[in-house]
């Protein structure tokens, strides 16, 4: 790490992006795939320390988004290149399609709009369906439903290998990725940016800024000023167990509001089944918690759109917050002269978009007027699999010992989540890469074992010392 | 390829899975396989590391490991071919076992299984507790193997969740690893597990508070604090550095669930009959897995009694199950649970389980009644607190002989 560290001091790279979130890490891998001498600098001991650490995985088309955006532009692009490239990097697609269920005669009125918005965006396929239609195809859903509208490329993916495989491809291809490395001031020469981090100092011709989260404290620690405010909006889910995943092909969205897209139920691509998220203002940017009360209201939720949820146990539960600023659209501004681009307020898209988001960003960059010749034949690294309609690595012959038996995660996955080009930082980054202790006993079998085998290895340990043997 | 056939595969090697193995091998079972997902057998004793075990086994009083490995060595000497690092996947029809090993897939195919994969405590999220998702929240679980199998400790002042038994073992796991729980709350009006046990925080200087519950967890990266409101409304800040929440056992049912075998809500096992029978009736079922919760030995002496009957059931000795002549019993006011949940005519005597055990949910006093449509079978006063187990044996009773449904529960 110190070497690294010295070397990122002495070095002047093209590009510095502040952020790993998921729009940080595409980002990251555009430029470096780009031919730019790339750092990311991220406070955190691991990648996803922000937003993107808890959302609803779903892969959007776009269908339901502001006709003639810049967030639409970067979803329909993020959407193609993620399913033109997710094979190559292990990743995968759960294709579920998903269905607008309308519950009331209000909600029926507003289908049409909903059909005639997705075509408007592009999105061809989107059509309206009865409720016969609807019942046939999700025949667990309460039969309350009146009619939806079926968005068949709506899909869902794996929020967390996906950064990860992003990040991987930009850092094996030259990028370098610092983490522990808060931005802490930022000066600007008119040529370079000098960036004081907790891990040192970095130089760069350019900035760019996806601190998500921290987006406008970043902003104004470059520009002076910050064009918007982040006022996070929290979203709270209920994973349910596996055993959910028989009674749900399509994701269930409600007929949107002004303020939110609502609440959705979707399997996830582990093979569970997921509740949420609600939309909750609040000024707290680091605490995401849950509350009991919308918990039991959220699984209330549940039970209603898919009766056989009421009482399905619960295996995990989480909360994201999103990025939102004043406004809904996307805060994405470029200032040429003192060669920074502010990627602001990717709230509740960023995922699907962050692609996309990347080469616009990128298209942005080239205005600087700075060329570089993109890398002729990148390194494709591949990720571990951990969607379970795919093979998993439990299941391949001389797999070795499994350490957490709910999510069958064996010894030699962790051990690989902890070396490697881009090695889990703490517990959290180890979950997300491996999702040992993510399963229905949430650590009751497998804490001892873990704490062992990460013994050193994570910022924060899982057992703070030895056991000192009393009476 | 094709499955290995063995006559009886026994999945989990804890106390309930290695007695029904040690009892099918005595009652002239030839191949009898227990399949165990750890690297080592004996089950959650394996890391309670405190006595009292195995007094009814062996007429000593153990550590929860050295009971663990005794009861293993039994079954290794009776025959038992005991396989770790075995865990099964899926239940298949009529016996067909997927597992893993270290190598790879095995499949297996059983004349007869046992399901023994024990209990387990309800996480955090389960319960949908409040607050951030800092290090430092695990059940007792998860503490006992951490202090007893790696000799590591999570905390070093947690608050302790819960009165159940299993909490005040917490806190003999904690005194041994040297760790000082700065409170014990509860959010009923007393201790669910009585004297001598709920005397025994206050000896060790731990402030025990009834009528309070979790209000908020906080810390980043780890706990630093918890807030606890308390049955008037008022609200305490608790600095600490760990939350243990004990108890809430569920049975470990995730193969059941994800198999046809039917599943009783209330008891959260798969659903059995006298013999311990499943739905499927290649499939028997003992121990924790069946209801939450009993000690290790009661485990221990119903996989005896289980292994034995599907011995029996080997050589065609038990009744075959029959719609036409079962018995549905369905719990009804003031009960947990009951178990087992049907009964196959005719009844023929003690030959299975030792009659209805029942639990309830609060502490109730009343009539505990069995009825047969409107014929009472049974009445009897109880007075009964939720961590007593109730056991109406139904020997005496004058069962009806055709298909129906016994309704149990407490009147006035
Ligand atoms: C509840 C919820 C549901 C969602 N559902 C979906 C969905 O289904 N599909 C979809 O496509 N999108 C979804 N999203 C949106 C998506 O998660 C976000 O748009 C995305 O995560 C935003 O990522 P980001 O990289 O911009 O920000 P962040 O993830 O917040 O990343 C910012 C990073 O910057 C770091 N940082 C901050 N300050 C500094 C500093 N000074 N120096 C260095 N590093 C710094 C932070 O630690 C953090 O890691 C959802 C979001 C939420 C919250
Ligand atoms: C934290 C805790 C503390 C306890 N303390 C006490 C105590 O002090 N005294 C007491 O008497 N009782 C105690 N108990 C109760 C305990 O459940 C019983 O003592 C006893 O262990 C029950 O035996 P069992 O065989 O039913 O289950 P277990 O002992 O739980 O054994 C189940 C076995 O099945 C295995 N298994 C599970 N799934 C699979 C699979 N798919 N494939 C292969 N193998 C599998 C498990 O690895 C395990 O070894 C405690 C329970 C808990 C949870």
């Amino acid at each position: 790490m110190t070497e690294i560290r010295e070397m990122a001091a002495a070095d002047l790279f093209d590009v510095a992006i502040i952020g790993g979130g998921v729009v940080g890490c595409a980002v990251a891998r555009r430029f470096t795939l780009e031919g730019a001498r790339t750092v990311l600098l991220e406070r955190a001991p691991d990648i996803l320390a922000g937003a993107s650490k808890g959302n609803s995985a779903l892969l959007h088309t776009g269908f339901d988004a502001p006709t003639g955006s810049l967030e639409l532009a970067c979803v329909r692009d993020g959407y193609a290149e993620y399913r033109e490239i997710c094979g190559r990097l292990g990743l995968s697609v759960l294709e579920t399609g998903a269905a607008v269920v309308a519950w009331t005669d209000a909600e029926v009125a507003k289908l049409e709009g909903i059909v005639a918005q997705a075509h408007a965006n592009g999105v061809d396929e989107v059509r309206a369906i009865d409720a016969d239609e609807l019942l046939a195809r999700e025949p667990a859903l309460s039969p309350a439903a009146k009619a939806a509208v079926l968005v068949p490329g709506e899909h869902v993916i794996d929020p967390w290998s996906t950064p990860l495989a992003y990040i991987r491809q930009a850092v094996e291809n030259g990028a370098v990725l610092l983490r522990n490395a808060g931005v802490t001031a930022a000066g600007f020469d008119g040529a370079h940016w000098r960036l004081a981090t907790t891990a040192g100092e970095v130089r760069a011709a350019a900035v760019v800024n996806c601190a998500g989260l921290w987006g406008d404290r970043v902003a104004t620690l470059l520009l002076g000023q910050s064009a918007y405010a982040i006022h996070p909006r929290k979203g709270q889910f209920v994973v349910f167990d596996k055993a959910a995943a028989g009674l749900l092909r399509t994701t269930i969205l409600p007929v949107p509001t002004e303020r939110t897209k609502g609440v959705v139920v979707a399997r996830t691509i582990y093979g569970n089944v997921l509740v949420g998220p609600t939309a909750e203002e609040q000024d707290d940017r680091e605490r995401a918690t849950t509350d009991s009360e919308t918990l039991h209201q959220l699984i209330g939720q549940a039970g209603r759109i898919v009766p056989g949820l009421a009482d399905m146990p619960v295996t995990a539960v989480y909360a994201g917050l999103r990025p939102a600023t004043e406004r809904k659209e996307y805060r994405i501004a470029s200032d040429p002269d003192r060669r920074v681009i502010d990627v602001g307020g990717i709230r509740s898209t960023g995922l699907t978009a962050a692609l996309g988001i990347a080469r616009h960003v990128h298209g942005l960059y080239q205005a600087f007027g700075t060329a570089h010749r993109p890398i002729a034949d990148p390194v494709w690294p591949v990720v571990p699999n951990l969607a379970e309609h795919r093979p998993r690595d439990w299941e391949a012959e001389g797999s070795g010992e499994i350490v957490c038996h709910c999510e069958l995660v064996t010894g030699r996955e962790i051990a690989a989540a902890l070396t490697g080009p881009v090695p889990a930082g703490d517990w959290g980054g180890l979950k997300r890469r491996t999702r040992a202790g993510m399963g229905r006993c949430q650590g009751f079998y497998c804490t001892a074992r873990l704490a062992r085998l990460t013994e050193g290895r994570l910022a924060e340990p899982l057992a703070v010392g030895p056991a000192h043997h009393g009476p | 390829m094709a499955p290995e056939r063995i006559d009886l595969a026994v999945i989990g090697g804890g106390p309930a899975g290695l007695a029904a193995a040690i009892a099918a091998r005595a009652a002239g079972v030839e191949r009898v396989v227990v399949l165990e997902r750890e690297a080592e057998a004996g089950g959650i004793p394996r890391h309670c590391g405190h006595p009292p075990f195995g007094w009814a086994e062996f007429r000593r009083i153990l550590t929860g490991p050295t009971y663990a490995r005794r009861i293993a060595a039994r079954a290794s000497a009776s025959g038992v071919d005991i396989r770790c690092n075995h865990t099964v996947v899926q239940l298949g029809p009529a016996g067909e076992l997927a597992c893993r090993n270290a190598e790879g897939a095995v499949t297996l195919a059983a004349k007869r299984v046992v399901l023994a994969t024990g209990a387990r405590e309800t996480p955090r999220s389960a319960l949908l507790a409040t607050g951030d998702r800092p290090l430092g929240v695990l059940n007792t679980g998860a503490l006992q193997s951490l202090v007893y199998l790696e000799g590591l400790v999570p905390f070093r002042r947690p608050v302790i969740v819960g009165t159940e038994l299993v909490s005040y073992s917490a806190i003999l796991t904690a005194r041994r690893a040297g760790i000082r729980p700065v409170a014990m709350i509860d959010a009923g009006p007393g201790p669910i597990a009585r004297w001598p046990c709920a005397v025994f925080p206050r000896l060790l200087g731990i402030p025990v508070h009834y009528g309070a519950e979790v209000a908020d967890i906080r810390g980043r990266p780890r706990v630093e604090a918890v807030d606890v409101r308390c049955g008037d409304g008022s609200r305490h800040t608790l600095a600490c550095d760990g939350v243990l929440f004990t108890g809430g056992f569920v049975p470990a049912a995730e193969l059941v669930r994800q198999s046809p075998l039917a599943l009783d809500p209330l008891a959260g096992g798969p659903v059995v009959d006298q013999y311990g029978r499943c739905t499927d009736p290649a499939y028997f079922a003992a121990g924790n897995l069946l209801r939450p919760v009993e000690t290790a030995g009661w485990s221990y002496r119903e996989g005896t009694a289980v292994g034995r009957l599907a011995a029996l059931d080997l050589q065609g000795r038990l009744p075959a199950p029959d719609a036409e002549c079962t018995l549905e019993i369905a719990a009804g006011d003031g009960l947990k649970y009951a178990l087992p949940q049907r009964i196959v005519l005719p009844w023929r005597g003690a030959d299975g389980l030792p009659g209805l055990q029942l639990r309830v949910r609060r502490a109730i006093t009343g009539l505990l009644t069995i009825l047969a449509g409107n014929r009472q079978l049974y009445q009897r006063r109880v007075s009964v607190r939720p961590e007593r187990r109730l056991i109406v044996p139904l020997d005496g009773l004058d069962l009806p002989d055709r298909a129906g449904r016994l309704q149990v529960g407490f009147q006035g």
